[in-house]
């Protein structure tokens, strides 16, 4: 399609055909377009003329339509290819899930070795709820595992599903921060003034990088929507 | 300008059709080139006037002239106005009235895609503008449209969303158009590496185009569903992520900001060498920079966010890409230089405009190279330093690049001169107040305005009066412009086929004004 010479051999073709070359020509370009087939009658030439621009252009277009189709299909692709690189990588402090056995019998490569852990509980904007930690800080040994819980009650007098999300900062430490079970990985439901705590269960991965000694753990309450 | 000669016609698709269904039919690049180009100088004084209604309220510290709502529903209007409506069409314009003509091709490849691309977009911004008039009130959580805030707009947010998906096919048709016109219609002998600059800018805008505005509509759209059918592609209630959209809209913002500005180095490159009397310097560099800049407009998208947390690697990453780019335009503004080096230069109106957009816009690219700094640009993220650097680029430099082609080429739409001393004195007037307008900015942003913001602490009281002042007086002086366009519309002294004595190219090889129809036989290029 690059080739120059191929692209007007057409138009000259017409000017020796027809008394009106300039019509030739341009209604291949004009016709191209997908209107009115049947009007070019009056010059004999430009029915091939006009039907291999009319491919040309068709393809072109053609081809770069379904380009423009496949990046719609990839702004929606970028959605499950954020959630990997944020499970991989543990960029913007999603935390790990394991099963309950995975750290048993862990040798540690520093017994001694304790990490503080802190517990903050907020409320997204609007939402009339009461929600904060059991405890605010804890010391854990890594490998070890540990329990606490939140405590959350709904404050208005209508029933209403809550759903917590977890965030872990220093991002760097969120991959190393593991939950066997907790309240996070499912939505809540509560009576109308209503309360009740509920369980964390989590285990910091021994190869938590050695300058990490401060762990904050952070959920935001949210008022669920509605399921689509 | 050229109706009467529509020859001979055996069928009713040439020629132009009496009255408004000329406007409302017409299939012919030339008319549909002046339509947009029309469409785009009636929005820009649309979003010059909100420009205008927030600079008034910038005016001195405190709210007196319009509440805060509406204040931010201009900030955000003005944006998707100038942008969508102004700075895109103005270049789809250009490109519809120039490259058939600078190919030397009869018309554009689907005429009949060309007539729909632009006939959708004034229906599109019919619907935009109608929200202002919404009990709600327009858009107001700024042209970005970040959830979460603007999931909390009012019911003119699904109006927005429908505009845009009307505009990104109406963009998307265009370019679609242009690409087939250059692959398919160039004469014979043109070769690629023979096309003019604007062409090759043209092409791979065409290509970002189709393969960004997609991205925008599908980004949108998630916003649309999480809004009114119960996804949670960006609400954390539901699992997603705010941040997500972010990512998913500067995917396409990105390489967006390089669509308003590449078609303009095209016009550049155009202008420069017929004023200074000289090839163009670095021809085969300036087609290797164009397309260098456009594939690192893909991966410099985070560069925007990096305030929302990112590991050091990826900061590291986004901030040395987007430095890479100064390189290729680096490359670009040498050319420029080089091309006026020892050239018999003369200083008519396009080339003082031309010479302008050089000196502004690379002040805007230095501000830009600041901001690319990760430390610093967590100072300066979301202050005026930011809209100032942005307003250099798109102002002196996209706008300006579209007056310097308008008076450029306008001989040769009109087959009038225009009035040169007006010119001039629209030129002189409009680059004193553009600098006096957003220089200022600078200074208020490092200092620690924020943007988006209808009040601001007295300490920024004078810069603020100055660029207001500043504002007006750039905006009156585009009635200048009007002027002269209207000027030289109704008669002048008539322009040779030429037009300029340094000007080369196929389009100043037909007569002025261009006949209805060019190129009807194909030109022979060696």
């Amino acid at each position: 399609m690059n080739d120059p010479n191929n692209t007007n051999a057409n138009t000259t073709g017409n000017t020796n055909a027809t008394g009106t070359p300039a019509d030739a020509a341009v209604s291949a370009g004009a016709d191209a377009a997908g209107q009115s087939f049947g009007h070019n009658s009056s010059s004999a030439a430009a029915g091939p003329a006009k039907e291999s621009a009319m491919r040309k252009h068709g393809l072109v277009s053609a081809k770069l339509l379904a380009i423009a189709i496949g990046m719609f299909g990839f702004g929606y692709l970028m959605v499950p290819i954020y959630d990997i690189i944020c499970e991989v990588t543990g960029l913007n402090g999603k935390t790990g899930r394991v099963a309950a056995s995975e750290y048993e019998n862990v040798a540690l490569a520093d017994p001694d070795r304790m990490i503080t852990v802190e517990f903050v509980g907020i409320v997204n904007a609007g939402g009339s709820w009461e929600f904060k930690p059991e405890v605010s800080r804890m010391q854990v040994k890594p490998g070890v595992t540990y329990n606490t819980s939140f405590f959350a009650k709904n404050l208005s007098s209508q029933p209403v599903v809550g759903q917590a999300s977890p965030s872990v900062s220093p991002a760097t430490a969120a991959k190393y921060f593991n939950k066997t079970e907790c309240f996070c990985f499912t939505r809540q439901e509560f009576d109308a003034n209503s309360g009740r705590d509920m369980g964390i269960v989590f285990v910091i991965d021994p190869e938590l990088p050695a300058n990490v000694d401060l762990v904050t753990l952070s959920y935001t309450f949210f008022r669920s929507q509605p399921p689509a | 300008m050229s109706t009467a000669e529509a020859h001979h016609d055996d069928h009713d698709h040439h020629g132009p059709a009496p009255g408004f269904k000329r406007w409302l039919y017409t299939t012919n690049h030339k008319d549909i080139g002046t339509m947009y180009l029309l469409f785009s100088l009636i929005m820009f004084f649309v979003g010059g006037a909100m420009a205008l209604v927030i600079r008034a309220e910038l005016w001195t510290p405190g709210l007196q002239i319009v509440d805060p709502m509406f204040f931010n529903s201009m900030t955000t209007m003005h944006a998707i106005v100038m942008i969508f409506g102004v700075v895109m069409p103005a270049f789809v314009g250009l490109a519809n009235w120039m490259i058939p003509m600078m190919l030397g091709a009869p018309d554009m490849a689907l005429p009949r895609l060309n007539n729909w691309s632009f006939w959708i977009m004034p229906f599109a911004f019919t619907v935009m503008l109608s929200t202002l008039f919404m009990d709600s009130g327009g858009p107001a959580g700024g042209w970005t449209m970040y959830p979460p805030l603007t999931l909390q707009m009012g019911d003119s947010f699904a109006f927005v969303v429908f505009a845009i998906h009307f505009l990104g096919i109406s963009s998307v048709m265009g370019s679609i158009n242009i690409v087939a016109t250059i692959f398919n219609m160039r004469a014979p002998g043109m070769t690629m590496m023979k096309m003019p600059l604007f062409v090759w800018t043209w092409l791979i805008t065409a290509y970002l185009l189709i393969a960004t505005i997609p991205v925008f509509a599908g980004a949108v759209t998630m916003l649309l569903t999480d809004r009114y059918f119960g996804t949670s592609f960006f609400s954390a209630a539901g699992g997603g992520d705010p941040v997500m959209y972010q990512h998913i809209f500067w995917f396409f913002g990105h390489p967006e900001v390089y669509i308003l500005i590449l078609p303009a180095f095209g016009i550049i490159s155009s202008i420069i060498p017929t004023f200074a009397r000289k090839p163009l310097f670095g021809y085969d560099s300036m087609v290797y920079a164009t397309a260098s800049i456009a594939f690192l407009s893909f991966i410099v998208w985070a560069h925007h966010m990096f305030t929302t947390g990112m590991p050091l690697a990826a900061e590291l990453f986004f901030m040395f890409s987007t430095m890479m780019i100064s390189v290729p335009t680096g490359v670009k503004v040498f050319n420029w230089v080089a091309t006026m080096w020892r050239g018999s230069m003369t200083f008519e109106t396009p080339m003082l405009f031309a010479v302008g957009f050089v000196v502004m816009f690379t002040i805007g690219g230095l501000s830009g190279l600041m901001l690319a700094i990760t430390p610093a640009d967590i100072q300066y993220h979301d202050t005026y330093f930011v809209v100032a650097h942005f307003h250099y680029v798109l102002v002196p430099g996209a706008i300006f690049s579209l007056m310097a082609a308008t008076y450029y080429w306008m001989p040769k739409w009109t087959g009038n001169m225009y009035d040169e001393k007006l010119g001039k004195i629209h030129f002189w007037v409009s680059t004193i107040f553009v600098n006096l307008l957003f220089f200022p900015m600078h200074f208020v942003g490092l200092a620690g305005m924020p943007r988006r913001i209808p009040d601001y602490s007295l300490q920024f009281a004078d810069w603020n009066a100055i660029a207001s002042i500043g504002a007006f007086g750039f905006g009156f002086a585009q009635l200048i412009f009007v002027w002269v366009i209207i000027k030289c519309y109704r008669g002048g002294e008539k322009a040779t086929d030429q037009v300029w004595e340094g000007a080369d190219g196929l389009e100043w090889t037909v007569a002025s004004p261009a006949p209805y129809h060019t190129f009807e036989t194909a030109p022979e290029i060696k």
